[in-house]
């Protein structure tokens, strides 16, 4: 194989495995944090606001990794510098 | 497919180009300043209000009882800096409703600036209220081998809090463009709602980690009774 295409299979297989990987701890994570979060709900309602707001909080630091995973599997896809860089050098060529 | 409203540009002299975020920002912190002046006019302290005062004030008092209940107990010194956060952020994404507009957070220049805001307003309020000894101080909190990971943690922090908005914003732009050339009818509305609900969700988010980190930096090491308990 050349140098092209080892590049964009590489990109194309990891940018698939990079965010079908790095969902699934955040969706435990969340699942988790939902799942106590409704529990103590229902042992202090009154206490529900203070509960609500630490779940949202919680729940973005735990999406954040998501995020991250789907930063990453974008970059490979629509800016990836070593397939600019191939694609520049064989226009050049 | 674009990336970013980087890539938008509007006019271009040299090297200095007028491109989307700049665009889109100026317009926004124009209708921030300039709604905000309109409405507060005239302001009445008696029953009878304009709808606009009410909003506002419904907005600001709102954005208070947040900041208390974090832990931080004069709100009105902080308010300033962490309702902007949140007005700027939130009006930024319920903005997309409007044809043409793309969120200036969706590019990574945006919200780093954003991050790097809440990293330097940090110890400016925990100097503020502690004395540069005393917040210095708190970096070796529990010993002084702690002292690395506290100045990575707040740097990792900053990165955290770019990175997250970045995604967020980006990936509601990126999914509508996407099914927009795949199924152009009634799915991207639901798909827009959902981008709209995680706009306000961040915004919220933000504002909030940022209350929390500046509640964390002016925590004095002992903290003061509430109340004097009578005997």
């Amino acid at each position: 194989m050349d140098n092209i295409t080892l590049i964009a299979v590489a990109s194309i297989v990891t940018a698939g495995l990079t965010i079908a990987l790095g969902s699934i701890g955040p969706a435990l994570g969340e699942g988790r944090a939902v799942a106590t979060a409704l529990s103590s709900l229902a042992q202090q309602p009154d206490a529900a606001t203070t509960i609500t707001r630490t779940l949202f909080v919680g729940l973005a630091m735990i999406e954040s990794i998501a995020i991250y995973c789907f930063v990453v599997s974008m970059i490979l896809i629509f800016a990836n510098p070593f397939w600019n860089h191939v694609i520049a050098q064989t226009a050049g060529k | 497919m674009r990336l970013s409203p980087d890539e938008m540009i509007f006019w271009q002299h040299g090297f200095l180009k007028l491109n989307g975020t700049i665009v889109f920002t100026w317009a926004l912190m124009f209708v921030l300043a300039v709604g905000s002046k309109v409405v507060t006019r005239k302001l009445s302290t008696d029953l009878k209000r304009s709808r606009w005062q009410n909003l506002l004030e419904i907005v600001v008092t709102g954005i208070e009882k947040q900041i208390e209940d974090v832990g931080l107990p004069h709100p009105e010194k902080y308010i300033g800096f962490l309702g902007t956060l949140f007005l700027f952020v939130a009006l930024a994404s319920l903005c997309t409703v409007i044809p043409g507009y793309e969120p200036p957070t969706g590019s990574l220049s945006t919200t780093a600036a954003l991050a790097l805001c809440v990293l330097v307003a940090v110890p400016f309020f925990g100097i503020e209220e502690q004395g540069l000894g005393g917040y210095l101080k708190s970096y070796v909190e529990p010993t002084v081998i702690m002292l690395p990971f506290n100045i990575i943690s707040e740097l990792s922090r900053t990165l955290a809090l770019a990175v997250r908005l970045f995604g967020n914003m980006m990936s509601g732009t990126m999914i509508l463009a996407i099914l927009l050339t795949i199924t152009p009818f009634i799915f991207p509305i639901a798909m827009s709602a959902l981008g709209l609900l995680t706009g306000m969700v961040q915004a919220y988010i933000f504002s909030i980690l940022a209350a929390v980190y500046i509640a964390a930096a002016t925590r004095g090491r002992k903290s003061k009774p509430m109340r004097d308990i009578k005997a």
